[in-house]
Parts: C-alpha cells; structure tokens; sequence
C-alpha cells in the first residue's frame, strides 16, 4: 500500500504550510486568535483566494477534490500552523451544500460565511437529540430554538440549521440578519456564536436530512482528526527542542531516561493517531464511514491529551506561560475534543457497532 | 498574623526549576547589608505581596546547596521590580522579580549564612502535604457530581451515562485512599516530629487526582467549555451551569499543580533516593 498524498494533495499540502509558516507565524496567530472577529479576514481572504476551500467539493460541484483525503491534506496544514480561520465550518457547509445539490460557488471561493448549525445546549453531539422545530405555512417555514458553540458562527452570514420537520430531521438556510446572533471567542482561539432562533424565517434545504447531516459531522471530525496530526507533530518538535537543549543538574534533561521514554511512547501514540486518521479518511463514502471516523475520533481524543499533557508537564513551568508556543498548541488539542463529539460519545458509537453486529 | 503582610516565595529562577540548587541570585554582605542582584521567576501571587523570602547565593564554594542562604526582603525596596507573567489560561499568578543592587539590612538573613537550603527543604516538605490539595479534591468531586447531574446527554442526566459515572467512580475511589494516606503521613509525622520523604507520594498522587476531577468537570460541559471565560461573562451565555464557565481554564491552569513545589518527575528521584535505595 502506498501512504504517501498523490502528488497534487502533497503540492496543495506543501504550498499551504509554506504560506502559513511565512504568512501566519505563533505570534501573529495569537494576536488574531483570541480578539474579535478572532480571526485575520485579509489571511482568509489570502488563503481563500489561494484556493483551498476547492479541494473540498468534487469536480460536478466545482471544486476539484472532495475526497476525505483532501480534507485531511488541508486540515494537517492548518493543524501545524495552529491556524484559527473557521474552515471547519466551510468543509461541513460543502458537504451538506452538495447533499443539496445547491450552488457552492460563493463558499468554495470563501466570499461567503457558513455556519453550521447542528448542536444544542443539551444535545451538543448526538443528531436524535435535537429539539429545535420548524413550522411551515404556505410554503413559508419558520424556525425555533437555540443553537449552541457554532464554530465560526460570530462572522457566519448564512446558518444551515438543523431543526425537527416532520418525523425526521431537516436543513434549513437562514440568514444571520434574520436571526439572533452572539458571538464570543474560544480559550484555544477562534471564534464560535449563539443562535437564538424565534419564528426565524428559513428556507428549506434537504427535507429528510438524517445522512446529510451525519456525513457533515464525520467529515468535519474527521477533519478534526487531521488538524491533531498536525498539531501533534509541531507540539512535539518543541518539545524534542526543549529536551535537547534545557539544562538541569549539569545536563541536558532530555538525557534522563525517565523523560527519555516517555518521549517515546508520546511518539508511538502520534504516529497510531496518524495511522487511524488515513483509515477514515480512506472510508469517507463508505458503508463503514461513520463507525470508521468514530474510531478515529476517540484515539486522536486520548492522544492529543497525552500529547497536551505530556509536553506542558516534561516542560514544566515554561509551558504553563501564554508566551511560550507550546501552551496553545496544548489547549486547541484538548478542546478539540469538545468539538463534533468527545472521546466518550465516539467510543459509545463504535461499541453500538459491536453490540449489533 | 494580621493580614497586613502578604509574603510570596522567590525560589526558582529561570535556569533553576526543578534544579534548584543551581540558583544564581547573588547576596553580597556590604557592611550591615546584603546587596542581592538576580532573578526570580514563577513567584505566585507575588503581585499582591508587599514581602518575599527568597533563596540567594552567599558562596559559590563547596557542594552548590552549601552556598545559599535564606533572607526576608521589604518588596518596596528600591531595585525590585516585578512583572506579572501571563498564563497558559489568560489569567495572572506568577511573576518574574528582578533584583538590581537591592539593599536589604543584614539581620533580614533567617539563622546564619549558607544553611538556607536546610530550611527551604523544611519548607518545602510542608508545602507538598499542602499541594496534595486532599479539601480541594473533596470539593470538586462534589462540584463533578453535581454538574454531572445537571447536564443533559440523550435526553438524561450525564451521570447516568455509564461511561461517564466510571469515569468518577475511579475518581472516587483513588481520594478515598488518598484521604487515610494523606492521614496516615500526618500521623507518622507526629510521632516521629518530622515529615519525611514519604510527603512526596501525596504530593504525586494527590495533584494527579485534582487534574483528574478538573479533566471531568471539563469533560462534562462538552461545547459549553469551549468559551473564554470573560467572553462567556460578558455575552451572558449561560452555556454551563452558574458558576462553570472556567472549567476549561481551572483544568489548563491546574496543569501546575504537577510542576510547582517540585515537580512529580523531582518526587520520584526523591523517593528513589530516600526510600528505594536504588
């Protein structure tokens, strides 16, 4: 089997970190990240028109990927550079755009904002536990309810929604100027909104949206699995640097064995992590695609943890400061399991596999 | 005993953390003072402090714990500055203080020259029963259980969901014994009249179990977590339960508690040393 990216996800990979690496370094991300809009819009604007929201719709709807290995190449690349811009909800909004069969031009060529709007205050993972409702009359529908931790959502123009129609679940485009919006900004960085929803107008997108739905949850965790990688691997450079190069007792402290082994098994984990990552990738459109991304979810929740864990601790103080690098990268692993489903609630998806097998 | 004094601790500097004993801070005896130039760094809450006892190199002969001594300083002496450093969470705790030819009046000096290291590590044993936090840990259990019940998950109460009951159950179980370890020490101390090295289990495993229930409460809130805690105050979110919208925060800044006072990794060679005899 061959692992490496096709040679055009390796240049759209390359050319993405080296744009973030000259264009997006730590500090500029730190200003950007953790004050309103908490995002830089010229860098989106850059980036966007560097093309990389294409790679996430298929040829027919005008992009030229599509693939879950096109996600996972972008998503690395964001993941290394910490990069805070709100592309997770624009793979999801390709994904439930095209279930749609709706034009994705504006997204695709990032003029245009998506939230996507699945989660709620009391059901922030799980599609059955939705409340949210929708009415319609004379063709006309309207939506009520609250929707919880939108990524991207404080600049989003346009909400698709998830709300309750008929027995089933539908998706529903709103626009944010009809609609309650409060935005606040995330203690790893980035941006995320409020959606307070009161007879909203809306527009209905896919009537019976169970499986569009949950292929936006997977893709978008499965991008989310790729962003670890990439967050992972630069976390552990520092890391390593930081062992080669602090002294304690006479000697550089990566010398000691007791920190020594532990490096290691940090490394084993990342590189499983990798590997569960290009197994959900390789099974996005597949019968086994969500159980698959499940699976993937829950190891990279358990390793980014120790990853986080491990280096502030082998670091000791230095990495407990907002100066130092590592503590960022620290908190965006550990709260990414807080987004599109946590280590438990995938580990419960995979053992309802086993059970029903 | 009033309140009016406010004293922080300057111990570790910049290339002495763990390695302690490596210290730089120069006291030079001129006359009737000690002039101390250096720096200190993660001293909490030194902010608020109007005194420091701090740890300074009086010689630089003989083994490297045998050269350093133990003063009292007045913060309002000319020469000190103190700038607040930023933590992993966005709050501020920790300083670095920098001493610039400060002068500080001879009898300032605790005991005599170069024993200061005797009384640190006195100190320090204290501190580490301390950092066990075993109150600390009683709260955020009861804190866990009650979030844990008030959050929703398939339309139940979080703690009725298996996994994550296991998860404080296991929690649960390791304060427990905590608890008569913790007692256990404090009695051996008494009869003994010291602590020894044994304070540096509670210390280890004491600061695991607090991350532990700060990795619940975090866990439990899911998305609601995610906020920055003065983003969640001032939008009047109401994600989380009153009172849990730092939970994300109290879990990254209570990463420390397995760092300061000596980190884990330093306990472990403690105990190597004073009870392996490895």
């Amino acid at each position: 089997m061959d692992f490496d990216l096709t040679e055009d996800r390796r240049m759209l990979f390359d050319t993405l970190n080296r744009y973030l690496a000259d264009q997006y370094p730590i500090e500029h991300r730190n200003e950007v990240a953790y004050a309103a809009p908490f995002h830089d819009p010229a860098k989106w604007s850059e980036m966007t028109e560097l093309g990389i929201l294409f790679p996430f719709a298929a040829e027919d709807a005008g992009g030229f990927g599509g693939e879950g290995f096109d996600v996972t190449a972008v998503f690395e690349a964001l993941g290394r550079a910490l990069c805070p811009e709100p592309i997770l909800p624009a793979v999801m909004a390709s994904w439930l755009l095209r279930a749609a069969k709706a034009d994705q031009s504006e997204l695709l060529a990032g003029s245009s904002h998506y939230g996507v709007a699945i989660g709620e205050l009391d059901a922030p993972y799980a599609l059955e536990d939705i409340t949210t409702t929708s009415t319609a009359s004379g063709g006309v529908y309207e939506i009520s309810g609250r929707k919880s931790s939108i990524y991207g959502g404080n600049i989003a123009e346009v909400f698709l929604v998830a709300a309750r129609y008929t027995d089933d679940i539908g998706l529903f485009e709103i626009k944010a100027k009809d609609a309650k919006v409060t935005g606040y900004g995330l203690i790893d960085g980035g941006g995320a909104a409020e959606l307070f929803l009161d007879n909203t107008p809306a527009q209905l997108a896919i009537a019976d949206a169970g499986k569009a739905l949950q292929d936006a949850l997977d893709i978008g965790a499965l991008a989310l699995c790729a962003e670890a990688v990439g967050l992972m691997d630069v976390t552990k450079d520092t890391l390593l640097d930081y062992l080669r190069t602090r002294k304690q007792f006479g000697q550089t402290i990566g010398s000691f064995q007791a920190l020594q082994h532990r490096a290691v098994d940090m490394m084993t984990e990342i590189e499983q992590a990798r590997s569960i990552t290009i197994f959900a990738a390789s099974r996005i459109g597949e019968s086994d695609q969500s159980r698959s991304v499940s699976m993937a979810k829950n190891l990279i929740g358990r390793t980014a943890k120790l990853v986080a864990e491990e280096t502030i601790q082998m670091h000791g103080g230095i990495a407990m400061t907002w100066k130092y690098s590592a503590s960022h990268y620290a908190k965006r692993l550990i709260m990414l399991d807080h987004q599109l489903g946590d280590t438990d609630y995938h580990l419960e998806r995979v053992m309802a596999g086993i059970t029903a097998a | 005993m009033s309140g009016e004094d406010w004293w922080c601790q300057g111990y570790s500097e910049p290339g002495a953390g763990s390695d302690l004993a490596s210290l730089k801070t120069r006291a030079v005896r001129d006359g009737d003072v000690y002039v101390i130039n250096g720096q200190k760094t993660c001293t909490t809450l030194g902010q608020y402090a109007n005194k420091i006892f701090c740890l300074v190199r009086t010689s630089t002969e003989g083994k490297r714990q045998q050269g350093i001594s133990f003063i009292l300083v007045d913060l309002d002496t000319p020469g000190i500055e103190m700038r607040p450093i930023k933590l992993i969470e966005g709050g501020f705790e920790v300083n670095e203080v920098f001493f610039t030819d400060v002068r500080v009046p001879a009898e300032n000096l605790v005991s005599e020259e170069n024993i200061g290291w005797t009384i640190a590590k006195f100190l320090l044993t204290h501190e580490r029963t301390n950092i066990a936090g075993v109150g600390f840990s009683m709260e955020a259990l009861e804190q866990v259980k009650m979030l844990a019940r008030t959050v929703k998950r398939n339309g139940k109460p979080l703690i009725e969901n298996p996994l994550f009951a296991a998860r404080i159950a296991q929690v649960e179980i390791d304060l427990e014994a905590m608890k008569i370890t913790n007692m256990r020490m404090l009695m051996t101390a008494q009869k003994q009249g010291a602590q020894g090295p044994e304070t540096s289990f509670l210390k280890i495993k004491g600061t695991v179990i607090r991350q532990e229930l700060n990795d619940l409460a975090r866990r439990a809130l899911g998305p609601a977590a995610a906020p920055f805690p003065a983003e969640e105050l001032a939008g009047n979110l109401a994600l989380a339960p009153a009172d849990h919208a730092t939970n994300a925060a109290q879990y990254f800044n209570n990463r420390k508690v397995s760092i300061f006072g000596g980190s884990n990794e330093i306990q472990r060679n403690i105990l190597t040393k004073a009870l392996l005899e490895l």
